[in-house]
């Protein structure tokens, strides 16, 4: 098998490269975050007006500890109510496991193509 | 069997591997422990908590078992590959020789990214430190964090630039110092020494599962970051003395010691602090094991947690950057990333490019991005990298069975910890779409892009077989 002799790269374009790479991560970290996206969040479904440390389902030893902890009942509020909401809808998570395995499939696939190549001219036909 | 073998000094297939010097070859089990569990250990300090309010103190503790389970899979694995791929990289190298090209290249992709977003988290705790250190103090007013985050990451880069040995011996002290205020503390508070404040019963009632069982599984989310990181033990695989006894050593005595290390801490902390406030990472307890000692009444703890979380900070990004580092110069030298990166320091033998490259990389993420999305990412790109563990060590076991290729390390019971372990990537996989599921589609997003540009523009940069350096045997079935 004849070996394959890759070209040399230019500074400029191996500079390009990896202004791409850098560009390409901060846009997957920071686009989902400008666009609101980023989830997790969050939230009081029910405030309590006026609370006291029983409103907010605490017992003696756990108002002790928020108040150890330099916390009164208005401050710690959000802090003890805010909940995760874990509701989903089933399309959602069919899309995550579709491109969860659309990705792996295509990055197996891509891979063992250029195996096969890296082996054959590794250790000869 | 080939003329290969890994626990032969003079035939273990280490080199320069197409560098004109290669990297020191200087360290020990010792080092080899202290890169893994110092990476770790700033996981018992801070951000496991959050599982806790992803799910509730029950929760986090079924989480930190659960993916003790999933490390312990991780540990065994790599210990078996990783004590026979003898070249930095690391899972990359392994990616390279085992699975393919493009498959190296994301795990090259996860293992920077996942490093270089802990060290972001780490510096930004750092910060956070400092401001309240600053308060204690006597300083009234907001301190600005950010110079002390710059301050940390330039630090541990320059001290990564000068050399291997100093950087895993630094890391070796501090870990051990932060490793054993952990013991201290539980001592202390668990009424050992002196009388105990841990209160679970009362803090817990009412409040055992505060979102059923599927915040359970949310919690498996941040049940990673308890361990996350154990596996860059193998980007010293090129700096040991002794890889085949060294790796293996190093990274199951690691693992050990943080499965120890997360269950005191879940236990001191959760008999202290009320789930509400220990599980909000953010607006509660960022340092919990910290907020543990505040609570105590002694001074002393007080000191020794904040010294012990500073270490392990320290340690951790310490560590980051050594691994990120590593893995960035070893697709350097292949090609995969520009060649410039693949240069090593004719002095102090170090991937000095890449370490200098990888700090305004890491910079842009802590001061940019809040904790808690930074962790995500970090966290998602471990995952990613478990769940290309299995499917590595089944191709390993298939194209080079045991009698082929001699091991330092056999893990047992195979195929069972890769079966497992894909099944816990699965369950966490659902835990992080269930608050985090947009990153997630934008994180594989990426990864699929990059996977083509690499494909079809970058690999033509590639020297097809040069690229394959272990001196092992052609692999069964090509």
């Amino acid at each position: 098998m004849t070996h394959y002799k890759p070209p040399t790269q230019g500074k400029a374009s191996q500079l390009f490269d990896v202004v791409v790479l850098v560009v390409l991560t901060v846009g997957a970290l920071f686009v989902p975050l400008w666009m609101g996206m980023a989830g997790a969040a969050k939230s009081v479904a029910t405030p309590v007006a006026n609370p006291t440390w029983e409103a907010l389902g605490q017992n003696a030893a756990q108002a002790a500890k928020y108040e150890a902890l330099g916390y009164t009942p208005e401050t710690a509020h959000d802090l003890i109510l805010a909940r995760f909401d874990y509701s989903f809808s089933v399309t959602a998570l069919l899309v995550m496991i579709g491109v969860i395995l659309l990705y792996y499939f295509l990055i197996l696939r891509f891979s063992e193509v250029e195996y096969r190549e890296v082996i054959s001219e590794k250790f000869g036909e | 069997m080939s003329d290969f073998d890994i626990t032969s000094q003079t035939m273990d297939g280490m080199g320069p591997h197409g560098t004109k010097v290669g990297l020191l070859r200087v360290l020990g089990p010792a080092h080899v422990w202290a890169l893994g569990v110092g990476i770790v250990l700033v996981g018992e300090y801070m951000g496991w908590n959050f599982a806790v309010g992803k799910g509730g103190a029950y929760a986090a503790l079924i989480a930190c078992w659960f993916a003790g389970i999933l490390y312990s899979c991780v540990a065994m694995i790599d210990s078996e590959v990783t004590s026979t791929v003898a070249s930095a990289g690391g899972q990359y190298t392994q990616a390279k020789h085992i699975v393919g090209p493009l498959m190296a290249f994301n795990v090259g992709l996860y293992l920077v990214f996942a490093y270089t977003m802990l060290e972001a988290a780490n510096a930004i705790t750092a910060g956070y430190l400092f401001s309240v250190v600053a308060t204690m103090s006597g300083h009234t007013g907001e301190l600005d964090q950010r110079p002390f985050i710059i301050l940390v990451i330039m630090f541990l880069a320059w001290l990564n630039y000068r050399g291997v040995l100093a950087t895993l011996t630094f890391n070796l002290v501090i870990t051990s110092i932060a490793f054993c205020a952990i013991l201290v503390l539980f001592l202390s508070t668990s009424g050992i020494l002196g009388e105990s404040i841990l209160e679970h019963a009362a803090l817990f009632e009412g409040h055992e599962l505060p979102y059923g069982w599927i915040g359970v599984l949310a919690a498996m989310h941040f049940g990673l970051w308890y361990y996350l990181g154990i596996e860059g033990t193998t980007q010293a695989a090129e700096e040991v003395r002794s890889p085949a006894r060294s790796l293996p050593f190093g990274t199951l005595a690691g693992i050990m010691t943080l499965l120890i290390a997360a269950t005191l801490t879940w236990f001191m902390c959760s008999g202290v602090l009320p789930w509400e406030y220990l599980g909000d990472g953010v607006n509660g307890s960022v340092a919990p094991l910290f907020d543990t000692a505040r609570l105590s009444g002694s001074t002393a703890l007080v000191w020794l947690l904040g010294f012990g979380t500073l270490f392990a900070t320290l340690a951790s990004a310490n560590g980051c950057i050594n691994d990120a580092s590593r893995a960035w110069f070893a697709m350097g030298r292949d090609k995969y990333l520009p060649g410039w990166f693949g240069a090593v320091h004719p002095r102090y033998r170090t991937p000095y490019r890449s370490i200098i490259f990888l700090v305004p990389i890491a910079l842009i993420f802590a001061l940019g991005a809040p904790l808690d999305q930074v962790i995500t990412f970090s966290i998602l790109s471990g995952l990613l990298g478990y769940t290309f563990m299995p499917l590595n060590i089944i191709l390993f076991r298939r194209k080079w069975p045991l009698e082929t290729i001699k091991r330092g390390y056999e893990h047992p019971f195979h195929p069972i910890p890769a079966i497992t372990l894909l099944t816990l990537c699965g369950v966490t996989f659902f835990a992080v779409f269930l608050g985090y599921g947009t990153q997630l589609v934008a994180m594989i997003g990426f990864y699929i892009v990059v996977s083509l540009w690499f494909h079809f523009w970058r690999y033509r940069f590639v020297n097809r077989g040069a690229q394959f350096t272990m001196p092992w045997p052609k692999p069964r079935g090509y």
